[in-house]
């Protein structure tokens, strides 16, 4: 196993932890905005590690490239969807949760 | 068989169950959205990377996206009481002996099915294109395709007959009330994206003369860009507009002189010309893929519409 591998390893078992962090942030927290909060973060960079560690391995930049404007959009639409969610929820009335 | 294979598997009966069992309509959609993602995913491992590209572009974009439009717009709440048990119950039996008939036909297929695909690889150095689905939606079978497109300005002649008649419409409500908070955002959205759509859709255009994509996939990818365009706010076309008209009629009126012309010099139906597959094939691709994407757009503002 060279050091290019674990590195790839590494980054990957980097980006699983955050998609796992994520999801329970998901189910676990308390309102619609806290959860969005959980998921945007964590995934993107979740994807941002898996990414990078996919693209350690493939040995072709044109493919790494691919892959780093894959992580791109998924920046910019995740980060704008998010917003919009926030935002009609906000519309719509829902109230932050506070520690009760 | 991975275990990716299982968990695709898995997924699309959940998913579809859980579209049809609720009781939102907006969880519906959603649900119907992903099953539309992960039966792209399902064809790209089954190495249909054309069908995937349809199904993620059509089935789960341009489809959702009409969806939760029509919701938003009519605030749709399903129908309170369930469709009659005998009528339902007659649905599941004829489910579940269509799925019985498709498995057992499944099952009494040779392991070495003797389909065409043989021949069309045999014969695709006359067909012009070096992609075997290509040459046979465009070349082999172009009739198949020509009576799909006949289906597709069908179905924009009842968004037509929908829309709202010049005279009858109220004065021009002024421009996109900017009520919508989520407008600027959808903006910022629609520059960073639709220039890039535009791009894969002349790919993807391209690539289907040698690889998986055509006009069919190019036209869904590029309709999604003008209904991000018209989310944030710009003029959805007219229906009655001629241009509008003229553009719908293009692309099936092209791929019609192109099918008819051979008939003249004593040919058949769509027989291209020796050396002038190519061309002809590209030709009826670009009319295709601009006017197919003109009829997606069109459907959406008809769904859209706030009121009427």
């Amino acid at each position: 196993m060279s050091l290019l591998d674990l590195a790839s390893a590494a980054l990957l078992l980097a980006g699983a932890a955050f998609f796992l962090a994520g999801t329970v942030g998901l189910l676990r927290f308390p309102d619609v905005y806290a959860r969005l909060h959980a998921l945007t973060k964590a995934d993107n960079l979740g994807l941002g590690f898996t990414v990078a560690g996919l693209a350690l391995e493939v040995g072709d930049v044109a493919v790494a490239l691919k892959l780093g404007i894959t992580w791109a959009l998924v920046l910019v639409s995740s980060s704008i969807s998010c917003q919009l969610v926030a935002r009609t929820a906000m519309n719509a009335g829902v109230r932050p949760w506070r520690r009760p | 068989m991975t275990a990716l294979d299982v968990l695709l598997a898995g997924a699309l009966p959940v998913l579809a169950w859980r579209a049809l069992a609720t009781d939102d309509l907006h969880e519906a959609v959603v649900f119907f959205i992903a099953l539309g993602l992960v039966a792209a995913l399902a064809w790209a491992r089954l190495d249909a990377p054309d069908i995937a590209l349809v199904e993620a572009a059509v089935g789960a974009g341009v489809t959702g996206s009409l969806f939760v439009t029509t919701l938003r717009a009519r605030g749709l709440r399903p129908p309170a009481s369930p469709a009659p048990r005998r009528a339902r119950i007659a649905l599941a039996v004829l489910t579940i002996a269509s799925a019985l008939g498709i498995g057992a036909a499944l099952a009494a297929l040779p392991a070495e099915p003797p389909g065409l695909g043989e021949l069309v690889r045999a014969s695709l150095p006359e067909t012009g294109v070096q992609h075997t689905v290509t040459a046979v939606l465009l070349n082999v079978r172009g009739y198949d395709t020509l009576l799909e497109m006949a289906v597709l300005v069908a179905a924009v002649l009842a968004v037509l007959a929908r829309a709202p008649s010049p005279s009858a419409r109220p004065a021009a409500r002024p421009a996109a009330p900017d009520d919508d908070p989520a407008r600027p955002l959808i903006a910022v959205l629609a520059r960073l994206l639709v220039p890039g759509i535009i791009l894969v859709a002349g790919y993807l255009l391209w690539r289907g003369a040698f690889a998986p994509g055509g006009a069919f996939q190019a036209a869904a990818v590029l309709a999604g860009g003008g209904i991000l365009a018209i989310l944030a706010g710009r003029r959805a076309p007219d229906p009655h507009a001629r241009a509008v008209r003229r553009g719908l009629v293009f692309g099936p009126g092209a791929f019609v002189l192109i099918a008819a012309v051979p008939l003249i010099a004593g040919r058949h139906v769509l027989e291209y010309p020796e050396g002038w597959a190519k061309v002809l094939i590209v030709a009826v691709e670009v009319a295709l893929t601009f006017s197919i994407a003109l009829t997606l757009v069109l459907f959406f503002p008809a769904s859209g519409e706030k009121g009427t």
